[in-house]
């Protein structure tokens, strides 16, 4: 029958427009389209690889930000603690030397006033003595100056020495 | 698209068909110009239409491309005719040829429709620009245009930062379908080789199972439903198969690890087997196509079968015979790429199968 014999002519040029243009399609149209999709394809692949490592590294990310903003939190009240501390220090030890500085001014000032009390009671004592001598001075030159008189001090004086040798010996 | 059909049926077969066979077409354009001309000449207005002759002259070939008629004359393609006779080689147009002529020594078999040499009465060695030829040219060359267009849209746009667009868009679904399909059944390793071959192979069978579904003139020629055709396509999966097969693959058929009394007898068998793939592949995709035309084209002609039986079954015939042919017409569609896809999916596993390597 005429549908299952194959045709010379049809058979011919089947062979020669299906070889040529195959020829050229596979030089020029299929590996053009079919190399490019598949690099676009890798592209693709390849970015959502990306994506997922950054989304991955961004989490990480996130915790460490995290975990550094508690640090620094903790440092931070540490710090505020620290420096709180510090104060009351500094406050005490000033404390304490604006006392010490204080009672060490209090004794110089009490041993001066003793210096000087001291050194007015000599004046004065010294006053008083050269005020008594000056007066007895007086007091003799004017007592002695008749004969009777001078007599009757040395002899007093004579007792009174002989009293206070009698009183040494007994 | 099923209307279009029926009018060029119609035009087609116009002088086959008594005064009843257009008693119910009233309503159809170009009806009033349909005269019967050399049914006349022949005395032989019949009101019994020739089902076999319609569908036949439909699925075969011819030498020249009848379109349609307008106004009383065939319009068709005037095909070259390229003999080359026991007088040496022929080139003329199909005209010369008509209306069973006689012309350099040649005339067309008015059983066969082919060309024999009135020397002796054989079939001469027939090169001719048939239906199918032009159709074949026609359509393998669209093909290459488009195919050509889409890798020039990868050349001038950078893929890798925009989405393909317009024919880009249509086209490489297909593609990567195919060349997916090779990778999964070939393997990673040579895949690249064979997969033009796939991709065109699936594509020209795709695209010529449509052309072959429209009824009008760029399609209509039954190419994919023609054996010449698909012997050449399994032929080339054939060739590919077994001329790029791995020494283990030889090694499978010639000397395969069977028990003793087995050896002479699984080259045998093998050999056979290897052989039985292009032909299963060649009847399964003519074998599909042909009859998926034939379907068509019976359920058409039964609207002018039962044109004769009086307008009440004629028009609810009619009916029915629309409804199915939009059914088959639909089922060709499915059928245009399920064909397209098998025929390429066992070429890439026959290759796949000749490309194994030791385990």
């Amino acid at each position: 029958m005429n549908l299952v014999t194959p045709d010379t002519g049809l058979l011919f040029w089947m062979v020669v427009i299906f070889g040529v243009v195959f020829f050229l399609l596979a030089k020029f149209g299929f590996p053009v389209i079919t190399d490019m999709v598949e690099k676009r394809s890798a592209k693709i692949a390849q970015s959502l690889k990306d994506a997922d490592e950054i989304q991955a590294r961004m989490a990480s990310w996130k915790v460490e930000q995290a975990q550094m903003l508690e640090a620094t939190r903790k440092e931070q009240s540490q710090m505020l603690r620290e420096a709180t501390e510090t104060k009351a220090r500094i406050v005490a030890d000033a404390k304490a030397q604006a006392q010490a500085q204080a009672d060490k001014i209090l004794a110089d000032a009490k041993l001066q006033i003793e210096a000087e009390k001291e050194s007015a009671l000599r004046d004065v004592r010294r006053e008083v003595a050269i005020l008594s001598v000056q007066v007895a001075e007086k007091v003799l030159r004017h007592e002695l100056s008749d004969e009777g008189s001078q007599r009757a001090f040395i002899d007093q004086l004579v007792d009174e020495a002989n009293q206070a040798q009698m009183h040494n010996h007994s | 698209m099923m209307l279009a059909f029926f009018i060029s049926l119609l035009l087609l077969q116009g002088d086959t068909l008594g005064p009843a066979g257009l008693g119910m077409t009233e309503n159809m354009p170009g009806e009033v110009s349909v005269i019967p001309s050399e049914a006349e000449g022949e005395a032989s207005v019949s009101q019994d239409i020739d089902i076999a002759e319609i569908i036949f002259e439909h699925i075969g070939d011819e030498y020249e491309w009848h379109i349609t008629e307008w106004k009383g004359k065939p319009v068709a393609i005037e095909l070259p005719v390229i003999v080359k006779s026991s007088t040496g080689w022929h080139v003329f147009s199909s005209e010369r040829l008509q209306h069973g002529e006689h012309y350099q020594g040649l005339y067309i078999d008015p059983e066969k429709g082919k060309i024999l040499d009135e020397a002796t009465g054989k079939r001469p060695l027939d090169l001719s620009i048939t239906k199918n030829v032009l159709s074949l040219m026609m359509s393998t060359a669209l093909l290459l245009v488009i195919v050509l267009l889409t890798a020039r849209w990868y050349k001038k746009h950078d893929a890798l930062k925009e989405a393909p667009t317009g024919l880009a868009a249509a086209m490489e679904p297909l593609v990567m379908m195919v060349h997916d399909m090779a990778r999964e059944n070939i393997g990673e390793e040579d895949y690249r080789k064979y997969s033009p071959y796939l991709c065109m192979a699936f594509l020209w069978i795709l695209l010529n199972n449509f052309l072959g579904i429209i009824p009008f003139f760029p399609g209509g020629a039954n190419l994919t439903g023609n054996i010449a055709i698909t012997l050449v396509l399994a032929l080339c999966t054939f060739f590919t198969v077994n001329l790029t097969g791995t020494k283990h693959y030889y090694k499978d058929i010639f000397a395969p690890d069977v028990p003793g009394f087995l050896k002479p007898i699984m080259p045998v068998i093998e050999v056979f087997s290897a052989c039985m793939k292009p032909v299963s592949l060649t009847i399964r995709l003519f074998a599909n196509m042909l009859a998926g035309h034939i379907m068509i084209l019976s359920m058409v002609c039964i609207i002018f079968i039962m044109a004769k039986y009086g307008p009440l079954l004629s028009g609810g015939m009619t009916l029915v015979s629309v409804l199915f042919g939009v059914f088959l017409d639909a089922l060709e569609c499915l059928v245009a790429f399920i064909q397209a896809y098998v025929f390429t999916m066992l070429s890439s596993i026959y290759i796949g199968l000749a490309r194994v390597h030791e385990e």
